[in-house]
């Protein structure tokens, strides 16, 4: 094969632990993350919460000054994409984090919010 | 509640996709990956993977915040590999993609020109030229991809912060006049 492989066997072994995290799951039932969903956590100073995975703790404290992509969140942690999708679905369903979707498919971009992108790429 | 949107920055093997997602990107490019699922597919096609349900993307993708309510991201897509393309989260939210071109390698183009044309997703072409070397012109390059002529092709070097934002304001001018033909659709009969 020509090209580099996707996974070599030390990345092959880094899988077995995060879905240890999980309980085994690979997909969360009830919620769909987008690699962009962003995720915020909410300020819950009278809203107390029962005992969290040190990486559920660390999303919390990752995302708790600014909306962080999921796929932000996997590069921080250095855990695969679909470990954080379930412990985000897990959060969602605890109330402890906000989040907000991606547009999908169906809703195409304005020509407003294009225009918005394009001044910004030139301000760099 | 900010939303975010995402370009595809999509290529072959070594073609450079990182070093443009860092030359434009606010923080340097990160890295994860995702193990993608026979479940996760669009389309049920794993022809050729002989009885393998599952397999893993590596991805790298840098962000550039625009304003206080909108986030992009750029997401390099190692593009030759169909796997990429199974996968409904890649286009979701994309505005548009770049797809890096080697002029020694344009075969490893194909697969994502073919997506990007399939899926009506605007896209520019940004022919890397590496050392400074320019053998080839946009148009040896345009026909051997057989690109429609709305489709812009440009000669960069990614390791050039404004080269970058040339390719990046190429496509974003496709998929406003893709946005634009949206509103008029008397204008394409």
């Amino acid at each position: 094969m020509p090209e580099a492989p996707w996974f070599d066997e030390e990345g092959a072994g880094r899988h077995v632990r995060p879905y240890a995290i999980t309980g085994g799951r690979t997909r969360h039932s009830q919620h769909a993350f987008a690699l962009i969903t962003l995720v915020v956590t909410r300020s819950l100073d009278d809203v107390g919460h029962g005992p969290l995975e040190p990486e559920s703790a660390e999303i919390l404290e990752l995302c708790r000054d600014r909306a962080v992509a999921v796929a932000e969140i996997a590069a921080h942690l250095d855990l695969p994409v679909s470990v954080v999708k379930v412990l985000c679905g897990d959060l969602l369903n605890s109330s402890l984090i906000l989040v907000q979707s991606p547009p999908d498919e169906s809703e195409k971009p304005s020509v407003e919010l294009i225009e918005r992108v394009m001044d910004a790429i030139r301000q760099l | 509640m900010p939303t975010a949107l995402k370009i595809l920055v999509a290529g072959g093997f070594g073609v450079g996709k990182t070093t443009m997602v860092g030359s434009v990107s606010e923080v340097p490019p990160l890295e994860t990956e995702e193990r993608i699922t026979e479940a996760s597919f669009g389309i049920d096609d794993l022809a050729g993977v002989e009885g393998k349900t599952s397999t893993t993307v590596a991805m790298d993708f840098g962000r550039i915040t625009i304003s206080p309510q909108l986030v992009l991201y750029l997401f390099g897509t190692p593009g030759q590999d169909r796997f990429w393309f199974m996968w409904d989260d890649l286009a979701l939210g994309a505005l548009g993609a770049v797809v890096l071109a080697d002029t020694r390698r344009l075969d490893a183009s194909f697969a994502s020109v073919d997506f990007f044309e399939e899926r009506q997703i605007p896209f520019a072409v940004g022919v890397n030229c590496f050392d400074g070397r320019r053998e080839s012109t946009s148009q040896d390059v345009r026909s051997a991809l057989a690109l429609d002529p709305s489709t812009p092709v440009i000669l960069c070097d990614v390791r050039d912060r404004n080269s970058s934002k040339t390719v990046l304001l190429a496509l974003l001018e496709a998929a406003r006049a893709q946005a634009f033909a949206r509103m008029s659709p008397m204008a394409g009969r």
